[in-house]
């Protein structure tokens, strides 16, 4: 049998966990080269797919096998231009925590090297959710990532880890059950129509009366905007980002949140077009104040990684926002947004990691002039926040501002709104920078050693993909527009025409 | 070389800010010169295309230039393009070339700054950011320049940000630009909704079909963002604050170039603000209130710096109420940025070289008679003054003389607000005069007064003679309206009375402020500013209170909206949702209880949730 690509991509950081775990607990430092081996390798042959993807189309990555044929259930994988995006996302930012946190996981309640391992562990899983076409195989994967990001926060974190860990498995168990029962609805359907399949692609054939479309809508959205995190229900995220390693919250927000927006496209829109259309209203407005809630609380803030964590919730509302306009610019953008918010958000939260090391807390109050004795340290958490704030010239920037202009187009009240997060952002970033950073230096920071290399080696990948998709964002663009036009017509929206339009042959 | 190099003209700075700011400690020895020479070999350049299109007919002089395709979604496609024309290549002149004389002076300036090396690496930063601004061709691509010369304008203003007013005030210029930027974002939106796309062209071509209101809704919009950018009233209160950067920064981007991006868009946008009278009223009035503030404000300082920064804001509020008239007024507002640029740049380094010599104070109450300790920087600043009064021949006479000229045949109420500014411009700038170079000495013993290194003096010389002779761009034959006419078009104002007239009486208010800032302020001036004083001062001092307003309407309640939310999403949201999510889990609420030995009852619940499913399958298939 022919192992497929997407099987390979899968399997290769799973195994990387098991060899992992089989090395002797004596030798940490073997461990952790072992696993950073195999997220390196995984990541060229996740840059091999998205070539060949960019090539060849999605046909050459489609892996189809039965499962377990009574509930219709299949081991289906594939591509799409928003999978692809999250793929590699998922491969670019794990080598990349792995660096960064190095000699972060030696205080855990369990072994260094498990930390690495379930880094792994969570990697193969996360690949696996944002490649599976068959809708019970994604719910499976989805509540399995739940296992290692509860062992990476409850193992690893701060004083509060455990709270913050039974907090977030909780809150998504919850999600999940919704979502389960919604997948239990699927089947009802998919089985009445005839052969029951959990196929993606069978069932966006399905015909569901109206209500039951809604309400098996409602499940699935429930569980992504638990994820996604969508204010009310987002109070897990500053808990879990505020106690675990800097690492895990770059894995937690940066990759395990993106399931809920990525699932609201592939998922929501895609199984329930009509309902989500029926939904947008409210969604657009849970998400503006998403959006705006997050920024002020996250000016509120008086914890780094808590505030970082609070921004992250004013992005997840653009996000949520651009997908709901229901326009190619909303949904190009915010699929870029996913991308972009992984690499600034990953910048940030590591840089803000290295400072807390050295320091050992994570108060704004306890800092002030860190720039004086640590200028490159200052340099790379400034570059970090600006490309946060969506710093036109930086990767950010075009995705957030496709997010607004697609809901502009249709929602100008909403869009207006939402423009005024662009201030408050700037707010918390540069209060934030103002408060850690300058003024006269304060007790405990004169002895701060600036960056070492391992800790550059770590942020230089993403500060030079921000700059260079700021400024040559159209090989990204490129791979997601495709699957934004099928999703488009399969919702069965189009763009509004411009209204003045303006011919070639008129300039 | 030719025009198909222009982006040389943004990626020679930007390359050389890379290495500077990139290289580390390596480059801290040779630092300066590369920064230097970077935006010298932009000024070369420059020069090169412009001689170039000297030779152009009219219609060759305007080509865009297609880079590369910057991305496409829908129907909406943003080119990576830049634009050399008439309007640009001017800017284009004024940014290398007085870019270049105070990175030179700056040689000088930060000479015992340990992070020189740093300082010039911004300051490329910037030269690139604001030649992109004014060479790109789309909205979109503005705003990139746009938002990179505020970040550089933000890294400048903070340089010595060990001082929490200097953190602050950099804070400060951002954020209210970006309150400016919610003018730009929804501009470009509204073209990409309205036009399809947000090149000048299509824009251009576009804009005489506009509705009423999106016309009136656009011009608005653009005004809001040109408000932050310059300074302009009621987005004015950043720019006093901003003077906490190194002069050479105040000169360079907060006199001579960046504050004057908002007139740059604003004349460029002039399609838009053709087919719409209310926008065009509107930046008229900005300009006009912003002209007197401004200058009100000038009155009242006693640092030098901030002195000149309210002199800005007003002489910036003459270009912006110019550019409000359209085309009897664009070439003018051009002309007087550009003259502004030379004369301001001059005043801000004289201050500069005054404070070089004066162990860094500020307050002009502690100076006088300087003109006996540094004469060049005396002679070199009396140029600028002379120059910003309007006294012919000097550049500022023909430059603003135009623009209350035709201020007086659109509006007799602006002209008359024109005028009155022209007077209390020569008060004020008077009294920075008497107070800085005549009257008797006030600084303490130990200080003492020196005149600055030739690589100072040299670029204020130069800087003087510009504010001379640059008046030359108009009575060489209109020559700059002539050159303009093609991107702005030009109407002949229908002057209310002779231009002779005119000029006599402006000439007359000047002389009479002038004459009283002389008599004020001849001789006894107390070291300490006096503390009793006329509620019309302290309203001037307090820069017509903008802050406070600010504060009172915005920060205040901003801080107790952002606390309140704080406490009610640690209480109500989280225990809310708590409270659900244990009833739900069955767990009353004691989560306490799962922190020890969670393990089991996770593996317990995950066993549940998956017999679960296939349960609920099973029944389900039984049915």
């Amino acid at each position: 049998m022919n192992i497929g690509w997407l099987t390979l991509l899968l399997l290769l950081p799973f195994v990387g966990a098991i060899v992992t775990m089989l090395v002797p607990r004596a030798k940490a430092l073997l461990a952790k080269q072992v696993a950073l081996g195999f997220s390196l390798v995984t990541l060229v042959l996740t840059a091999i797919v998205a070539i060949g993807y960019n090539r060849n189309g999605p046909e050459d990555y489609a892996e189809t096998y039965t499962w377990i044929k009574a509930f219709g259930a299949h081991y289906a994988l594939g591509l799409d231009g928003v999978g692809v995006v999250l793929v590699v996302l998922t491969a670019l930012l794990t080598p990349i925590v792995l660096i960064a946190s190095w000699n972060d996981a030696q205080n855990g309640r369990w072994s260094e090297k498990s930390f690495f391992a379930w880094i792994l562990g969570l990697e193969a899983l996360s690949i696996g959710v944002f490649a599976a076409t068959d809708v019970f195989l994604f719910y499976v994967l989805f509540e399995a990532t739940l296992i290692p990001m509860y062992f990476l926060i409850g193992g690893f974190g701060g004083a509060q880890r455990s709270y913050a860990a039974v907090k977030f498995l909780l809150y998504s168990l919850l999600g999940g059950l919704l979502m389960l029962a919604s997948v239990v609805g699927l089947y009802v359907v998919s089985a009445r129509a005839g052969d029951p399949s959990y196929l993606l692609s069978d069932m966006m054939k399905l015909d569901m009366s109206q209500n039951t479309e809604r309400w098996l809508f409602l499940g699935f959205m429930f569980a992504f905007a638990v994820k996604a995190p969508m204010v009310p229900f987002h109070t897990w995220l500053p808990d879990a980002a505020g106690e675990a390693t800097p690492g895990t919250s770059v894995l937690l927000v940066g990759i395990l949140d993106k399931i809920g927006t990525f699932g609201m496209i592939r998922f929501c829109l895609g199984l329930f077009p009509n309902a989500s259309e029926w939904a947008t209203p409210v969604v657009l407005v849970l998400a503006l104040i998403s959006v705006l809630y997050g920024a002020l609380l996250a000016i509120g803030q008086t914890d780094i990684k808590r505030l970082i964590a609070y921004t992250s919730i004013s992005h997840f509302g653009f996000i949520v926002m651009g997908i709901f306009a229901l326009t190619s610019q909303g949904l190009t953008g915010s699929t870029l947004y996913m991308f972009n918010h992984g690499l600034s958000t990953a910048a940030l939260f590591l840089v803000a990691g290295y400072l807390i090391s050295r320091r050992g807390s994570a108060r704004i109050a306890d800092y002030g002039g860190v720039e004086k004795v640590a200028p490159v340290l200052a340099g790379t958490f400034l570059f970090a926040g600006l490309s946060s704030l969506a710093l036109p010239g930086m990767s950010p920037f075009i995705s957030e501002f496709m997010v607004l202009a697609g809901t502009f187009s249709r929602h100008k009240v909403i869009a207006v709104i939402a423009v005024v997060g662009i201030v408050l952002a700037a707010l918390y970033i540069l209060l934030m920078y103002q408060r850690l950073m300058t003024g006269p230096v304060r007790d405990g920071i004169e002895k701060l050693k600036d960056l070492n290399v391992r800790e550059v080696l770590a942020i230089a990948p993403l500060m030079v993909l921000i700059v260079g998709l700021g400024i040559f964002p159209k090989p990204v663009v490129d791979i997601i527009k495709p699957a934004v036009e099928s999703t488009m017509q399969h919702v069965g929206v189009t763009d509004k025409a411009p209204q003045i339009p303006v011919t070639e042959g008129q300039k | 070389m030719s025009h198909e190099l222009t982006w040389l003209l943004v990626a020679v700075p930007a390359v050389s800010a890379a290495i500077l700011l990139l290289g580390g400690k390596a480059t801290n020895a040779w630092g300066h010169l590369l920064g230097t020479l970077a935006p010298l070999i932009a000024f070369a350049f420059g020069v090169v295309l412009f001689v170039q299109m000297q030779g152009l007919g009219t219609e060759e002089r305007s080509e865009t230039f297609k880079l590369f395709e910057w991305f496409s979604v829908g129907s909406i496609k943003v080119d990576f393009s830049l634009l050399i024309d008439p309007l640009s290549i001017l800017f284009v002149l004024l940014i290398t070339g007085v870019g270049s004389l105070i990175h030179i002076y700056s040689i000088g300036y930060m000479e015992h700054d340990e992070r020189r090396r740093r300082f010039f690496g911004y300051l490329n930063l910037f030269i690139a950011s604001m030649l992109l601004l004014v060479l790109a061709a789309d909205y979109l691509l503005v705003f990139v320049g746009w938002e990179g010369v505020g970040l550089a304008s933000y890294l400048l203003i903070g340089f010595w940000q060990h001082k929490n007013s200097a953190a602050v005030a950099a804070k400060k210029a951002f954020v209210v630009n970006r309150v400016g930027d919610i003018g730009l974002s929804l501009a470009v939106m509204s073209m990409w909704a309205l036009f399809g796309s947000s090149a000048f062209a299509t824009v251009d071509a576009g804009a005489e079909h506009l509705s009423p209101t999106w016309a009136t809704l656009l011009g608005l919009m653009l005004l809001l963002a040109a408000c932050g950018k310059s300074a302009q009233v009621p987005l004015q209160s950043w720019l006093l604050d901003a003077m906490e950067g190194p002069t050479p920064v105040s000169a360079l981007i907060h006199a001579a170039t960046m504050v004057t991006a908002g007139v740059y868009l604003v004349v460029r946008s002039n399609a838009i603000y053709e087919v719409t009278d209310a926008a065009s009223t509107a930046v008229v009035i900005v300009g006009t209130v912003t002209a007197l503030a401004g200058a009100i404000i000038g009155c009242a300082k006693d640092d030098i710096k901030k002195a000149l920064a309210g002199s800005t804001m007003s002489q910036i509020g003459y270009m912006m109420l110019a550019a409000g008239l359209g085309p009897v007024g664009y070439a003018f507002a051009i002309f007087h940025l550009l003259t502004h640029g030379f004369f301001k740049a001059n005043m801000f380094l004289g201050a500069g070289s005054v404070m070089h010599g004066m162990d860094d104070d500020v307050n002009m109450r502690h100076y006088g008679a300087l003109r006996k300790y540094m004469k060049v920087t005396f002679v070199t600043f009396a140029f600028g003054y002379l120059a910003i009064l309007g006294i012919p021949p000097f550049s500022g006479f023909f430059s603003k003389d135009h623009i209350i000229e035709v201020a007086f045949a659109e509006n007799f109420v602006v002209g008359l607000c024109a005028l009155l500014g022209a007077g209390i411009t020569a008060f004020y700038m008077t009294r920075l005069m008497m107070m800085t170079f005549f009257g008797e000495k006030r600084w303490e013993k130990d200080v003492h007064p020196h005149e600055s290194p030739s690589v100072m003096t040299g670029p204020l010389i130069i800087l003087a003679i510009l504010s001379l002779v640059g008046g030359a761009l108009y009575f060489a034959g209109h020559w700059i309206v002539d050159w303009l006419e093609p991107v702005t078009g030009f109407e002949e104002a229908e002057p209310a009375i002779s231009a002779l007239a005119m000029t006599l009486i402006t000439l007359a208010v000047v002389l009479v402020g002038a004459a009283i800032g002389v008599m004020l302020f001849r001789r006894d001036i107390p070291r300490e500013a006096p503390v009793r004083v006329s509620p019309v001062t302290t309203f001037a001092r307090r820069d017509l209170y903008g802050d406070a307003l600010n504060e009172t309407v915005l920060m205040r309640p901003g801080q107790y909206l952002t606390r309140t939310l704080v406490w009610l999403d640690n209480r109500g949201v989280d225990g809310l949702v708590n409270g659900l999510a244990a009833l739900f889990g069955g767990m009353s609420g004691r989560l306490r209880r799962f922190q020890t030995g969670f393990v089991r009852s996770y593996a317990l619940s995950m066993v549940f949730g998956a017999a679960l499913v296939v349960v609920a399958l099973l029944a389900v298939r039984l049915s």
